[in-house]
């Protein structure tokens, strides 16, 4: 029996363990390390939008002084395309191996064609202008339309639909009821079609590895990623070298967002470590990092929505085409999946459609798809509900998707809390308060929106270990971004009874816990605390046990409460409380060290909804549009640090503004990306956001042991179109494509009203 | 070209260091100097992540040479703390949850100190304009507002 007698720690806004390191300077980020004899590493990258790579010579480079390996795809293990797809997770080995160097063709500006280690930096960069590349440049296309044409140029000849060569690499259905069933009952119809830019992750920390590789083949990986194991077993694949032979450590991450699920410099540094004998490091360039890592996809969506005259949705159709970049994999899937989630649909058809063309590979993006998604949906449900002449959130809570409700995408809903975060936002004060008056050139709106998320669990590992003097350490497998160590070190101190400065957490390396899927999905609170919260019961069954030894009674007559074991009653017998470090003192002579680990493939993890509401002023001459007020609701399950939950709805939040107002990828007429740094790609900053107020739903999650549901990616769901209605209830002009920046807004604003619908 | 001999203060503590002449202050800091908590987000000043104070003013350590710390007193993340004791705003950060991945932390840090040495009690726009050099992509900005001006009223109280 173990008795939690109040919640000290749950729901606490305790200080992080990695905390002090971090605002001292001294937490060590993937960049921050050095090894004894190491030198660097640099990437030669492809001028060339799409190009067949003829032959690559490296011999001026290799005979550099300084220059000690030379690197290209010869050295990486080649996945055939004919032998048919390896998967690693969602990652296909045959487009990762030609991701990190360039085979057949280069697909993208920026594209690794070789790579080099030398002595220093300045020499590494030298020796890759030294390359000569025989390449055969072939046209090319960025834009989905381009891309689509039936004399498009094909990035993959071997991609056949019907028979013939085509850039569309995948289709994705979600079908329910029978849509031209649906549509015959309607009053209204308004079917609209929306246009979204490839935006960045835009973490500020580059990508970076320092690389050894000993005599022996054992290798050591000091990188920064969203997965040690995912970096583990990549690099193992692309280079031969067992898993068992490979230590990745995940140093401190500076944000991933989804851009550090997979390997980009790792496979390729472990070569140049493995030929040179020496450890390598390599760090990418802003530049590098915006033109050859992943944005999510640039998108051209199609949603109909058809409800009868009392407000009711009869019917529903999306289809969306995503950028894939150089390779499949586009996030149809939440983008086809997600968007109609919040909504009970009777006859729904939801469509997604994966478009290679040229530019870097996508990469995951917080609820990949699925704000690309809501966008257009949410867009739509604002402009039937303007049609119903409803309140937008009565026109949702109308159709709210409730616990029974078979979604579109294919399950039936368990109970969870969208309905809450709809009244979350309409009983808000911020929903009934009057938008103010702006000053003369200056008009506001508001508007709300809504965004559903899958959320993960999957492969978790924890190791509870007490140490000698009676504290304990806890060990779990999947990097901390956002405060998860946190969350463990609440969790675990509250079942323990102590105090959460005596829970110290840390993430260990491939080679020291167990498996650990990738900090994705919104899994790592919930999958972590979940193996840690079954690692601490069996530490407390030990507990009890040297208790019971000790007083000679049975274990089940000890129960364990406030960190010490107890007799359960007078009955048991009359003994003084035994605390941990008491029996964590006597632990050599009662049997040894005391800990246990638990290794799960975690299940239970149910989808998020979020509601929010945006307050916009736009500049009718300048064009820009400001947020001056927002408020996010979100079914957070339970929040075990309401202050890093809160931080994942506000983080979200503002990279949602941000992929809303200013973010794009420019391209120039040679296919380059005319914008690779923080300068043109402008991400919000501090002075562009108010205040983000958060109104946290807790329904807890009844599938897990503390109530806890993923809450990284909803937030960023419902934001560009909270920002669109918003903008739409200001002007009385809707936009159709972002972002909605300031030369499109006046452009838009100059135009005569009729023309304003692009 | 020959290396460049610079005698400089940093962090209060005397420092001599050769660089090379192209060489940024944040490479040396990094590097030879052994100063890991001032991070480069970009190498263009656009980030902030790399920020300093140099006699006091607030600088992107990536836009500035080595050379140029001659003579001067530098100031990093790692000369933040006294010791054990935290600054006010370092603790106010912690509090305040007020980083996720901490990347962008150290530089938060050093220009919000300068803010205050500046503006002792700033509006919460000056702290917004102030830090809109300062790039950071987890937190919306709203915890690191609030923990800059909970800090600045704690020290104003404490100066008092």
């Amino acid at each position: 029996m173990n008795v939690v007698t109040n919640n000290k720690w749950i729901g606490q806004r305790t200080i992080r363990p990695d905390g002090v390191d971090k605002v001292t300077g001294r937490a060590t980020f993937a960049a921050d390390t050095t090894m004894p004899g190491m030198i660097w590493g640099k990437v030669l990258r492809s001028p060339h939008a799409h190009a067949r790579i003829k032959s690559i010579d490296t011999s001026k480079a290799e005979k550099l002084p300084g220059v000690k390996a030379v690197v290209t795809a010869r050295d990486i293990v080649d996945f055939t395309i004919e032998k048919g797809a390896v998967m690693l997770g969602i990652q296909d080995m045959r487009w990762m191996c030609r991701n990190v160097m360039a085979r057949e063709k280069a697909l993208f500006p920026g594209h690794p064609v070789a790579a080099v280690a030398a002595t220093t930096e300045a020499i590494a960069a030298e020796a890759c202008k030294l390359i000569e590349v025989d390449y055969e440049v072939l046209p090319f296309a960025i834009e989905i339309d381009d891309a689509l044409k039936p004399d498009a140029p094909i990035l993959h000849e071997w991609n056949k639909v019907d028979g013939k060569p085509s850039n569309v690499a995948g289709r994705l259905e979600h079908k329910k009821g029978d849509i031209a069933e649906g549509f015959g009952k309607a009053d209204i119809i308004i079917e609209r079609s929306f246009a979204t830019r490839p935006v960045h992750q835009g973490y500020i920390e580059p990508h970076a590895c320092l690389i050894s590789v000993a005599a022996d083949g054992k290798t050591t990986i000091w990188s920064s990623s969203q997965g040690q194991f995912m970096v583990r077993a990549m690099t193992s694949m692309l280079t031969g070298i067992p898993q068992s032979d490979i230590r990745a450590i995940p140093a401190e991450i500076g944000g991933g967002f989804g851009g550090k699920t997979i390997v980009y410099l790792e496979p390729v540094a472990t070569m140049l470590a493995k030929k040179s004998g020496r450890p390598v490091k390599m760090v990418m360039t802003r530049e590098d990092v915006m033109r050859a890592t992943g944005p999510t996809s640039g998108s051209k969506s199609t949603v109909k929505i058809g409800v009868t005259k009392d407000g009711k949705i009869v019917a529903a159709q999306g289809t969306f085409y995503l950028q894939a970049g150089a390779f499949p994999g586009s996030p149809i899937r939440g983008a086809a999946g997600c968007s109609f989630a919040p909504y009970d649909i009777p006859h729904a058809l939801s469509v997604g459609y994966d478009v290679c063309s040229n530019r870097s590979k996508v990469a995951a993006y917080r609820a990949p798809g699925a704000p690309i998604g809501a966008y257009a949906v949410e867009c739509v449900m604002d402009e039937v509900a303007h049609a119903l002449k409803m309140d937008p959130l009565e026109f949702r809570l109308k159709n709210a998707a409730r616990e029974g409700t078979k979604a579109v995408h294919g399950p039936v809903f368990p109970r969870m809390g969208y309905v809450e975060t709809l009244n979350a936002v309409k009983n808000h004060p911020h929903y009934s308060a009057p938008l103010g008056k702006s000053e003369p050139g200056k008009l506001r709106g508001r508007g709300v929106a809504s965004g559903f998320w899958f959320n993960a669990g999957g492969e978790s590992s924890a190791q509870v270990n007490v140490t000698e003097d009676g504290n304990v350490v806890v060990t779990t497998g999947h990097p901390d971004i956002g405060g998860s160590r946190a969350g463990i070190a609440n969790i675990c101190a509250e079942l323990l009874g102590i105090d959460y400065k005596r829970v110290s957490v840390i993430i260990g390396d491939t080679q020291t816990v167990g498996f650990s899927n990738l900090t994705g999905g919104s899994r790592v609170l919930f999958a972590s605390s979940i193996v840690a919260t079954q690692s601490t019961e069996k530490v407390i069954q030990t507990l009890r046990e040297r208790a019971a030894k000790t007083w000679g009674i049975d274990p089940e007559a000890v129960k364990w409460e406030n960190g010490a074991a107890h007799p359960v009653s007078p009955n048991a017998g009359q003994f003084e409380p035994l605390t941990l470090a008491q029996i964590a003192a006597k632990a050599p002579e009662q049997g040894g060290p005391i800990g246990a680990g638990v290794q799960l493939n975690t299940a239970g993890a149910d989808g998020g909804f979020g509601t929010h509401i945006c307050d916009v002023e736009v500049d009718t001459d300048l064009g820009i549009v400001r947020v001056i007020r927002y408020t996010a609701s979100q079914d957070v399950g339970r929040a075990i640090h309401p202050g890093y939950v809160e931080g994942q709805l506000q983080g979200g939040v503002a990279q949602g503004i941000g992929w809303a107002l200013n973010e794009e990828y420019i391209y120039n007429k040679e296919g380059k990306v005319d914008n690779p740094g923080f300068l043109d790609y402008r991400m919000p900053v501090c002075s562009d956001l108010p205040m983000l107020d958060c109104a946290l739903v807790e329904v807890p999650n009844p599938k897990h042991p503390q109530g806890v549901k993923g809450v990284g990616e909803v937030p960023l769901v419902p934001v560009m179109a909270a920002v669109a209605n918003a903008v739409y209830d200001a002007l009385g002009r809707r936009f159709y494509s972002l972002p909605m920046s300031p030369p499109k807004v006046s452009a838009v604003l100059d135009a005569p009203v009729a023309q304003a619908a692009e | 070209m020959p290396k460049v001999h610079v005698t400089t203060t940093i962090n209060g503590e005397p420092m001599e260091f050769l660089c090379e002449p192209y060489e940024t202050m944040l490479d040396a800091l990094r590097g030879q100097l052994g100063l890991t908590g001032s991070k480069e987000g970009c190498a263009s000043g656009d980030c902030g992540a790399c920020s300093i104070t140099v006699d006091g003013r607030l600088v992107c350590s990536c836009l500035m040479l080595a050379a140029e710390a001659e003579g001067h007193q530098i100031g990093t993340i790692e000369g933040m703390a006294h010791g054990e004791k935290l600054h006010p705003l370092q603790q106010k950060f912690l509090e305040h949850a007020a980083l996720q991945c901490g990347i962008c932390t150290s530089g938060m840090l050093v220009a919000s100190e300068a803010l205050l040495k500046k503006n002792p009690d700033p509006s919460e726009e000056e702290v917004r304009f102030w830090l809109a050099g300062n790039l950071c992509r987890c937190t919306g900005y709203d915890k690191i507002v609030r923990a800059v001006l909970d800090a600045a009223a704690e020290m104003r109280e404490t100066a008092r």
